[in-house]
Order: C-alpha cells, then sequence, then structure tokens
C-alpha cells in the first residue's frame, strides 16, 4: 500500500488513485507527424521504458482533486523518491543508494 | 508445496552428490508407473532418482535459452523433441518453475476470440490433452471446464459474440442459462435478487486445470533426459553481439557462448531486451493470488466473472484458488497492494455467500509482462539469432505447451511458426495487433 504525497491534497491512501504509467513521453508534433515513420510511430504509441529501478510516472488524484502529477518511484522498493507537478522535468535523483 | 512421491526427487536434501563429469551423461530416465509407485514406497521413497541433472555450464552451446520457467523449459524439450538439437543450456537466475509457473492459478483453457489466438491456445490445449502420457509425468490436468459469467445485457452481447467466434473456429465453447449453471455450481448465488445478477455464462468443458509445478518438473526432466543441461542460479547480466549478431551471454557463472538464444523471461523481458539494446511494448505489473484453507470438495469447476471481477476455482488439496486483477502500477517486487486483495474477497462473497466464512491461508504475486494488446510476442529481435518469446501477460500459464512447441520451431528453424507469425513484434509497426482483452477475462 503506497501513502501518496499529492502536491494538491497532501498525503493520502493509494486506493484514491490512479496509474497513468510513464510521465515524460512527448506527444509529436503535427510537424513531426507529417515525417514520422511507422517504426517511430510505434516506438511512441507502444514502446516503454518499463524500468527496473527508479520509475518516472504519472497520477491522478481521482478520488480528491481529480489533478495530474508526476511521481518518481522505485519499481522494486516502491518506495516513492519524489512528487512533482506535471510540466516539470524530472528531478536528478541520487539512484546510487538503490 | 506437497510431497507426494512423484515430487520427491527434487528435494534438494536428498540429492545424492555426484562429480560433475558424471552429470555430463544424461542417464537413462527410470520410468514412473504405479508399479515403480509401489516398488519405491517400500524403499521408504529413499531410491528414487533425481529428475534432472545440475550440470556446470558447457563453454558454448547451439541454442541457450534464458529462463526456466514452463515455457522456455517446454521450449527446450520440443527443441530437443522434435527438431534434434540437444545441444541446449537453460539458464534459470534462481530455481526451476520459482517465477510465474509456480505462482500462477493454473486454469487451462482456449477460448479466445480472434481466429490468431484461438489457433494458438487451441494447439496448446491439444498438448494439454496428451501431456502427462508424453512426458510420462503426471501434470494432473483436469478438464473441469472453465465457465464465465454474464452479469448485464452488454455481457451477454459480448459473450455470445465470442462463443459464436470460438465455435466458427472449432473449439469447443457453449452458452448456459442461469438454471443450468445453478446445476453445474449449486453454490453460486444465482438469485434475481444478486447485486449483480448471473444472466447466463460460457461454459468450454474441455477448459480446466493443471499442477503447475508438476509442469514445470515434467518438462525438466523430459528435456534433461535428451541431454538439455538446466543450469540454475545462472543469471544473464548481458549480452556479446557482433555486427548485430549475437554471439553469446555473460552470466553470473562467466561467459557462455551460443549460435541462438531464446529469451523467455516473462517479468523481465523489459530488463533481457535492454541489456541487448531494444524496446518492447511491455509494463511489468504484480499479479496477486490468494488461497483459502482447505476444504470438503465444493467446486469442481472453474469460475470466473470479469464484471464482479475475481475468478475461482479448487485445489486437488482443497483450497479455494481465486485471483482478480494486475495492480495498476509498474513493479517489479512480486507483491502488490491490498487493495487488490481486498476487491476480489469482496466479489467472491458477491457470488458465493457461504464463503464468507472462510479464512485465507497464503497470498503472493508475480510479476507479469502485459501487451497492449493482451497477446504475446513469439518471434525474432532486431539481434540476429535471438529470439524472444513474452508478453504472455496474465494468462501465459495455459499457453505452456504450445508457447514452448512454436518457440522451438522458431528457433530450430529461424523463421516463425506459422501459428507464431502474427505474434511477432512487427505488429506494433504495422498496425496489425491482436486485441484480446475481452478473452484475457478477469485478469484485466
Amino acid at each position: 500500500m503506497f501513502l501518496i504525497n499529492c502536491p494538491y491534497c497532501g498525503p493520502r491512501n493509494e486506493h484514491e488513485f490512479g496509474y497513468g504509467h510513464e510521465a515524460h513521453i512527448a506527444r509529436p508534433t503535427v510537424a513531426q507527424y507529417e515525417q514520422m515513420s511507422d517504426a517511430e510511430w510505434a516506438d511512441y504509441l507502444f514502446m516503454r521504458k518499463n524500468t527496473k529501478g527508479v520509475h518516472f510516472e504519472r497520477w491522478v488524484h481521482t478520488k480528491g482533486c481529480r489533478r495530474w502529477f508526476n511521481v518518481a518511484r522505485h519499481t522494486v522498493t516502491h518506495e516513492i523518491l519524489a512528487v512533482y507537478e506535471m510540466g516539470k522535468p524530472a528531478p536528478q535523483l541520487d539512484t546510487e543508494k538503490k | 508445496m506437497s510431497e507426494s512421491p512423484l515430487t520427491f526427487g527434487q528435494d534438494a536434501t536428498t540429492l545424492k552428490k555426484v562429480p560433475n563429469r558424471m552429470a555430463r551423461l544424461p542417464p537413462m530416465k527410470q520410468r514412473y508407473s504405479i508399479f515403480s509407485l509401489v516398488r519405491n514406497a517400500l524403499n521408504y521413497h529413499a531410491d528414487w532418482q533425481e529428475a534432472w541433472r545440475s550440470p556446470d555450464p558447457k563453454p558454448a552451446y547451439d541454442v541457450i535459452i534464458i529462463g526456466g520457467g514452463g515455457h522456455g523449459l517446454a521450449t527446450a524439450y520440443y527443441l530437443a523433441k522434435e527438431h534434434g538439437i540437444t545441444n541446449v543450456a537453460i539458464l534459470e537466475k534462481g530455481w526451476i518453475g520459482g517465477g510465474n509457473t509456480g505462482r500462477n492459478t493454473t486454469i487451462v483453457r482456449s477460448n479466445y476470440l480472434w481466429d490468431e489466438s484461438a489457433h494458438l491456445y487451441e494447439h496448446s490445449m491439444k498438448l494439454w490433452e496428451g501431456l502427462s502420457q508424453d512426458l510420462n509425468y503426471n501434470v494432473m490436468f483436469s478438464q473441469r471446464g472453465v465457465m464465465n459469467l454474464a452479469h448485464t445485457v452488454h455481457d451477454m452481447q459480448a459473450m455470445r459474440r465470442r462463443v459464436y467466434a470460438i465455435q466458427l473456429n472449432g473449439i469447443d465453447s457453449e452458452i448456459l442459462t442461469p438454471a443450468q449453471i445453478k446445476e453445474i455450481v449449486p453454490m453460486l448465488d444465482c438469485s434475481p435478487n444478486a447485486r449483480y445478477p448471473i444472466m447466463g455464462a460460457s461454459f468450454q468443458r474441455r477448459g480446466g486445470t493443471a499442477r503447475h509445478d508438476a509442469v514445470a518438473w515434467g518438462f525438466a526432466r523430459g528435456a534433461d533426459e535428451r541431454g538439455v543441461d538446466i543450469i540454475q542460479n545462472c543469471e544473464v547480466t548481458g549480452f556479446k553481439i557482433v555486427n548485430g549478431t549475437v554471439q553469446g551471454v555473460e552470466t553470473t557463472r562467466g561467459f557462455i557462448g551460443a549460435k541462438k538464444v531464446g529469451v523467455v523471461v516473462a517479468g523481465h523481458s523489459g530488463v533481457i531486451a535492454g541489456m541487448a539494446g531494444f524496446r518492447l511494448p511491455l509494463e511489468s505489473h504484480p499479479l496477486q493470488a490468494l488461497v483459502s484453507e482447505p476444504i470438503k470438495p465444493i467446486l469442481d469447476t472453474v469460475v470466473m466473472s470479469p464484471q464482479v471481477h475475481v475468478y475461482v476455482s479448487q485445489s486437488d488439496k482443497g483450497e479455494l484458488v481465486l485471483g482478480a486483477g494486475i495492480d495498476a502500477f509498474n513493479s517489479y517486487a512480486q507483491a502488490g497492494s491490498p487493495p487488490i486483495v481486498e476487491d476480489q474477497l469482496n466479489a467472491l462473497i458477491d457470488l458465493f455467500p457461504a464463503f464468507s466464512r472462510l479464512r485465507m491461508l497464503r497470498q503472493w504475486g508475480g510479476i507479469v509482462d502485459t501487451c497492449p494488446d493482451a497477446s504475446p510476442i513469439i518471434g525474432k529481435t532486431p539481434v540476429q539469432n535471438m529470439f524472444i518469446n513474452c508478453g504472455w501477460g496474465t494468462g501465459g500459464f495455459k499457453a505452456t505447451p504450445g508457447s514452448g512447441n512454436v518457440f522451438a520451431h522458431t528457433i530450430a528453424r529461424g523463421e516463425p511458426h506459422p501459428l507464431a507469425t502474427p505474434f511477432a513484434l512487427e505488429r506494433f509497426t504495422t498496425g496489425y495487433l491482436i486485441d484480446e482483452h475481452g478473452a484475457a477475462g478477469v485478469a484485466h
């Protein structure tokens, strides 16, 4: 069970949240997708990092403020290392300790 | 874990130490039968032959299979049996069948919607039907039927569509009325006043369960007998790839050369692909299961409800075995969150009010590699002579023999088996997805 620190509501039970999968996947711009090959589309739509270690991912506070935000979480220990707002870049974390 | 006579040979404390050069020779296997059981019973089961050797790795092999779960062991077995390729090693980072093979809920069925999946899973079902005889190992395959409940008009429509599609593929499947359901499963709450009244069900009578550990051990014994080296406690840490062609694998027991490599590592497929430098459309999630205290026989089929969201069967030991959905988040921890367990127990009691008095004995998790279209990936990789079999998600156990069979063909010939062709990694580029979220059932 995770205790997730919603940036807008504070720490809440995992059951209140929805999972939004990998963060920081940039949607292609109109100019880009005119040029994109099928392989590049496949990479954008389907291919995932599926990191074993610190994973940057999106969550939504479905049963609270209903706002989206990003979380850096370790996929083996389940430790939440950072919570940060949508649009912010992924934080630099000391991942050596895990 | 039960200590039936047939599993006695796996007990590490009973293994006789033999020098490794002796272990190099695949011994003739004793046949298992009622007579061998009686004969060994007279000796207090002290003389059972070990089921497989534990050799040191050779410097190189024709084929290396990464992953000693059911699918990897089956691949090696069929490579040796059907393609005559016996210079094969299976590398397992833990112990044989200690991952998802020992963590699943043992259900076998072939009731899939699309032709591609129906043919693949039915191929597997046909192998299940002769597997105990083929392996000379009792995998306790029990065709007790698999029932999928429908609770809404939309459930009924989707169910009819799937049942008719399955029938058109020549696979057994039928629609049951609530009265027929009640006859087969008297414990089920079929009253119209239930919170989610049961309107009907689909039923595959050839579906059922098998003993998951026995499947791993049977394939391991069969592969070992044909000369395959099963190397446990040997984790792959990297690949040697020259000009885009794999030359061998780096392991915790040193470098091992290989002409071909087959990757069958379920939840860790993304990690292995990362070592080889390509990406997969997979996410790894925990899938939890639990068993109750053992009770007298009460449920002689498998009942699933995708809508109320639980599935349950009764093991030969008398425990109710139940499961439901994955935890939504990515994880490699082999453990999930309590709300998933709570939700599936609520669902169980909705369907079977009498089970509310039961206590649960054990709960565990495994890591499943889920694909965007809930179908597996079988075939070539961007690396020459490296093949992959992954993405079985929440339902790989049922496919164990079929998956190994088509993957062995794919590795041996260097080209996909006709049944595996649609499941190539390229389908995510071509857009030829095989959407089986409906047939994947409760687990999604």
